[in-house]
């Protein structure tokens, strides 16, 4: 089954449609999901502002990610379970919207970014880890991360909106392509 | 006396519909969004900013960092984010200002956004400028949790605008 069949098949599930169609359910989900923007990207933005040195600077930056990390995790799951479900209430319109889908790559890329520097020059952090403004790599990591962050919840915000739909036709070609539009409708 | 208020406050929403930025943003089809998204980043920085220290204030998080040291780290970011939300914020609200004017929910969130910076300036302010000497714990805690409810109430208003609640 392509992604398009499953996007599909589960657009047609009763509680796919029943979300989707709900008075209060699907306002509740999105209302969730911007509370938990501001406890896991807002609590990001802070370690952020920490590793670019730019505030909270007499803190140790272990200190931060420590004790910020559970809290990280409850929005992030928060996060992610209320998105999961705001896909499931709209399927096939999110897969084929490109800003639903530069917004995944980028989720990715943020998990890289963040992969990258656990992996490197946080296994280091004792040596720098009062310093109130971080090697550069730790800097680097925190204004990717905050450059990331912002275009991500640039992407969620404009899936909203239907410029690019497919059944917006006609649609510059590489518009339709990224957006995974199956059939184009000729030119006027 | 209810009724006036009403009244001045319809007139304000006709009168900011027709002024050159409510009519410009409404007849843009991309204006509007734009907008929409520096108020959701302003409000991510001002979440993350204002959570971390109504955090430290019921024991969470950062703990080992005096309340009046995290409260004077967060402050610009709380209060840069804030103009930037009532910048963006007045500007959406140009473009449809009746619509809010009909709308319970942002009445709820425009009640709670006034208690909340009036809350946030003086009170806990004042609290999280002394250190944990002066305030008691519970005092703290209690700071704590308004904060976070009146800035939560304002979060949750403004989503429900958007689906004309």
């Amino acid at each position: 089954m392509s992604f398009l069949g499953f996007a599909q098949w589960l657009a047609n599930q009763p509680w796919s449609i029943a979300l989707h169609e709900s008075l209060y359910g699907y306002p509740i989900v999105e209302s969730v999901h911007v509370w938990a923007l501001c406890l896991f990207v807002g609590l990001t933005i802070i370690l952020d502002l920490r590793l670019t040195g730019l505030t909270f600077r007499t803190i140790p930056v272990s200190e931060v990610v420590r004790r910020i990390l559970p809290w990280q995790f409850l929005g992030f799951v928060l996060m992610v379970a209320s998105g999961v479900a705001l896909f499931y209430a709209i399927p096939v319109r999110s897969y084929q919207n490109i800003f639903f889908r530069m917004k995944l790559v980028l989720l990715v890329v943020a998990g890289l970014n963040v992969w990258f520097f656990n992996s490197g020059v946080y296994l280091r952090v004792q040596a720098w880890d009062r310093e109130p403004v971080p090697p550069a790599r730790a800097r680097f990591a925190g204004f990717a991360s905050l450059a990331l962050w912002f275009v991500i919840i640039f992407c969620g915000r404009m899936i909203a909106y239907n410029w690019f739909d497919c059944d917006k036709q006609p649609q510059p070609h590489i518009i339709n392509t990224l957006a995974g539009c199956v059939a184009e409708a000729p030119a006027p | 006396m209810m009724a006036t208020v009403a009244g001045l406050l319809w007139e304000l929403a006709q009168w900011s519909e027709k002024t050159p930025l409510g009519t410009m943003i409404r007849n843009s089809e991309y204006a509007f969004p734009i907008i929409e998204f520096f108020h959701l980043a302003a409000l991510a920085v001002i979440g993350g900013s204002v959570l971390i220290v109504d955090m430290r204030l019921l024991g969470l998080g950062l703990t080992k960092t005096s309340v009046a040291q995290l409260a004077r780290d967060a402050q610009p970011y709380v209060t840069g984010a804030l103009i930037v939300m009532l910048i963006t914020g007045i500007s959406l609200y140009t473009s449809e200002a009746t619509k809010c004017y009909a709308s319970a929910a942002f009445w709820i969130k425009m009640v709670s956004l006034v208690l909340a910076m009036a809350f946030t300036y003086t009170i806990k302010k004042r609290v999280t400028a002394g250190d944990e000497k002066t305030f008691s714990l519970a005092t703290g805690k209690l700071v704590g949790v308004v904060s976070i409810a009146l800035w939560f109430g304002v979060a949750w208003g403004g989503r429900w605008i958007g689906f004309g609640g």
